[in-house]
């Protein structure tokens, strides 16, 4: 199911050199592709949207420039898969939820824009858990993703649906969102590379709002190099955007053959510790911490200064996310009423109308955020929640911005486990649990990958996580190149060498 | 996964159906008595967490709303032309259930329709 030897494979970088220097052609290889949609996407549903008539047209008109003699961008003739919460102009945008039915943006997302002014071609809008709340897409109004390699499983989430169509070759970059891991945990579930840019590194503009202060756009990948050159296509400043980063967008892309020599290395103690295992009583599968040891040797051999390093505020990051996300949603999910967009309920009076169309539109975990936001607000408890998760926010970024006075980056595991069977994680509370390690980004706003390093239960991949600070994506393209080289050499499941 | 079963006790009483049911209230949802139920026990586990938040020194510590600050981006006080702004409005009208005379079209606000 992946591209190797297929007719119209190979990575995003090979495939838009073909594109421009016109040895290949967009419409055949966007036609692969959508043949690949039709004949597996029953089975996966990556997809909620296939704009398979559009994807021909834009194919076309890239075949049109390169026979003309014109320029075309860095991303010619690349199918691209677009979570569900990237407003795209007259294509229907649902977050996978119902009170979205309906509802066709009338504008596209400036990362949207971007991608097609690169020359990436859209084959659709993929599937998430709605309004991006949840880890396994199971929380999508219109049913689960299933994980390309192994469908009695999960692909992860929220971003499932874009983490899966680049696993099965239904496009050759996806995009997402990450709040709390949205990208990188469903890159790890489904052996891909994930990237969490800096908060305001990519414009949200068009981005379909969650969490204000921690929503960032991001791109998947087969190769740490397509996810360097997505991201560059992406980045930079946009002022549709209030919180993008005026600072200017610093490559990836040259930096990938940099290695890590030199490079200081921190594992962090609380992510990798022995009791996290569930061999010791934790609740981390043993193959995933073993890997990111592995993946901290490698980087050692390879000239990198490792040590272990203590974060203690990490371990409050899952509970300070769950006081400010909800938080920040019940605000931005407020203007979901039936007035302005999507599906209406009958109501005697505009109260009436607005609570019924709520009621029927939002899903469990979506009213649940909901809820717990609006009392996490409310007079009385604010300080106690809200208020007391601010400030731990403050001390986790005073505390990693120490740390990186010392670290170049940091590796952690992605995700606790690998891809898990459906239903497995039901209780809200043991799925939350699955954000621990990439929780922490968000709130400091600094990047982290996901980068596919050996396998775990029942083989399947897992994700080593590399962090560091703020616009670091260089870095982090850097330690992920030397991790993926090592992998595919066979260097990240040495047998019987670390499993107790 | 820490157990939640075990975790430890804190000062805040549990969140009771009831509750529940104002909070829902206040965020324009409604919800059957079952749900109500089961919300509070899942709604209350979460809220346990912020024992994690305790033990930590906060008193000198501002809160952080943004991870890099935020300040107010404006952009040039520009009109529209007279049809751009008919066209943003056809195009904001577009998207909603019901529309009338160039404007959302809601039920009464007070009272009940006829």
């Amino acid at each position: 199911m992946t591209a190797a030897g297929a007719a119209d494979g190979g990575s995003a970088v090979e495939i838009a050199a073909a594109v421009a220097a016109g040895d290949r052609s967009a419409v055949e290889i966007v036609d692969a592709h959508l043949a690949r949609i039709a004949a597996g996407d029953g089975e996966i549903h990556a997809f909620n949207t296939v704009v398979a008539d559009r994807a021909r047209e834009r194919a076309a008109a890239v075949d049109r420039a390169v026979a003309a003699g014109e320029p075309v961008g860095p991303l010619a003739g690349v199918p691209v898969a677009l979570k569900d919460n990237f407003c795209t102009r007259g294509v229907p945008t649902t977050c996978s939820s119902r009170i979205l039915d309906g509802w066709v943006p009338p504008y596209d997302a400036t990362a949207v824009e971007r991608l097609e002014a690169a020359g990436a071609v859209v084959v659709g809008k993929t599937n998430l858990d709605e309004f991006a709340m949840g880890s396994s897409t199971e929380n999508s109004a219109f049913g689960p993703t299933r994980n390309p390699l192994d469908v009695t499983r999960v692909p992860g989430g929220s971003s499932g649906g874009s983490a899966a169509a680049v696993a099965a070759d239904f496009a050759v970059l996806g995009f997402g969102s990450d709040t709390g891991g949205s990208i990188r945990q469903p890159a790890a579930l489904c052996g891909v590379v994930g990237l969490k840019p800096t908060y305001g590194a990519v414009s949200r503009y068009g981005l379909v709002a969650f969490a204000s202060s921690l929503d960032q756009i991001g791109p998947f990948a087969r190769s740490v190099a397509d996810a360097a050159l997505a991201y560059d296509t992406v980045a930079g400043h946009d002022p549709r955007d209030s919180t993008s980063l005026p600072d200017g967008h610093r490559p990836t892309v040259e930096r990938l053959t940099d290695g890590v020599e030199g490079l200081r290395v921190g594992v962090v103690s609380e992510m990798t510790a022995p009791e996290l295992r569930a061999d010791r009583g934790g609740a981390f599968e043993p193959a995933v911490i073993d890997r990111c040891h592995r993946a901290a040797d490698v980087l050692a051999d390879a000239g990198a200064k490792v040590d272990e390093v203590s974060i203690p505020t990490a371990v409050a990051g899952l509970a300070a996310y769950y006081m400010i996300a909800p938080a920040e949603a019940s605000s931005n999910l407020a203007r979901y009423d039936g007035v302005r967009y999507g599906a209406r309920q009958p109501g005697a009076n505009t109260a009436a109308m607005m609570t019924a169309s709520r009621t029927a539109g939002f899903g469990d975990e979506v009213k649940r955020r909901i809820m717990l936001g609006t009392y996490a607000l409310s007079a009385g408890y604010y300080d106690a929640f809200y208020g007391k998760a601010q400030r731990i926010r403050t001390l986790m970024i005073r505390e990693f911005d120490r740390v990186y006075q010392q670290y170049d980056v940091l590796l952690s595991p992605t995700s606790p486990c690998v891809a898990f069977p459906f239903g497995a994680k039901a209780d809200p509370l043991t799925m939350y649990y699955n954000d621990v390690c990439t929780i922490p980004s968000n709130l400091t706003g600094h990047p982290a990958i996901s980068v596919p390093f050996g396998t775990g239960e029942a083989g399947l991949p897992v994700g080593v996580q590399v962090l560091g600070p703020k616009l670091s994506e260089g870095e982090l393209m850097r330690v992920a190149a030397a991790l993926e080289a090592a992998a595919a050499a066979g260097g990240a499941d040495p047998t019987g060498e670390d499993t107790p | 996964m820490p157990d939640t079963d075990d975790a430890a006790p804190t000062d805040r009483d549990h969140l009771t159906p009831e509750e529940v049911a104002k909070v829902a209230r206040l965020a324009l949802l409604e919800l059957t008595d079952d749900e109500r139920s089961r919300f509070a026990t899942q709604l209350d586990a979460v809220l346990d967490l912020a024992d994690q938040l305790d033990g930590f020194e906060l008193d000198d510590v501002p809160p952080t709303a943004h991870p890099f600050g935020l300040v107010n981006v404006f952009r040039r006080d520009q009109p529209e032309t007279d049809a751009e702004a008919a066209e943003f409005r056809r195009l904001a009208l577009e998207g909603g259930p019901e529309v009338e005379d160039g404007r959302f079209k809601v039920p009464p606000a007070l009272g009940e329709a006829p």
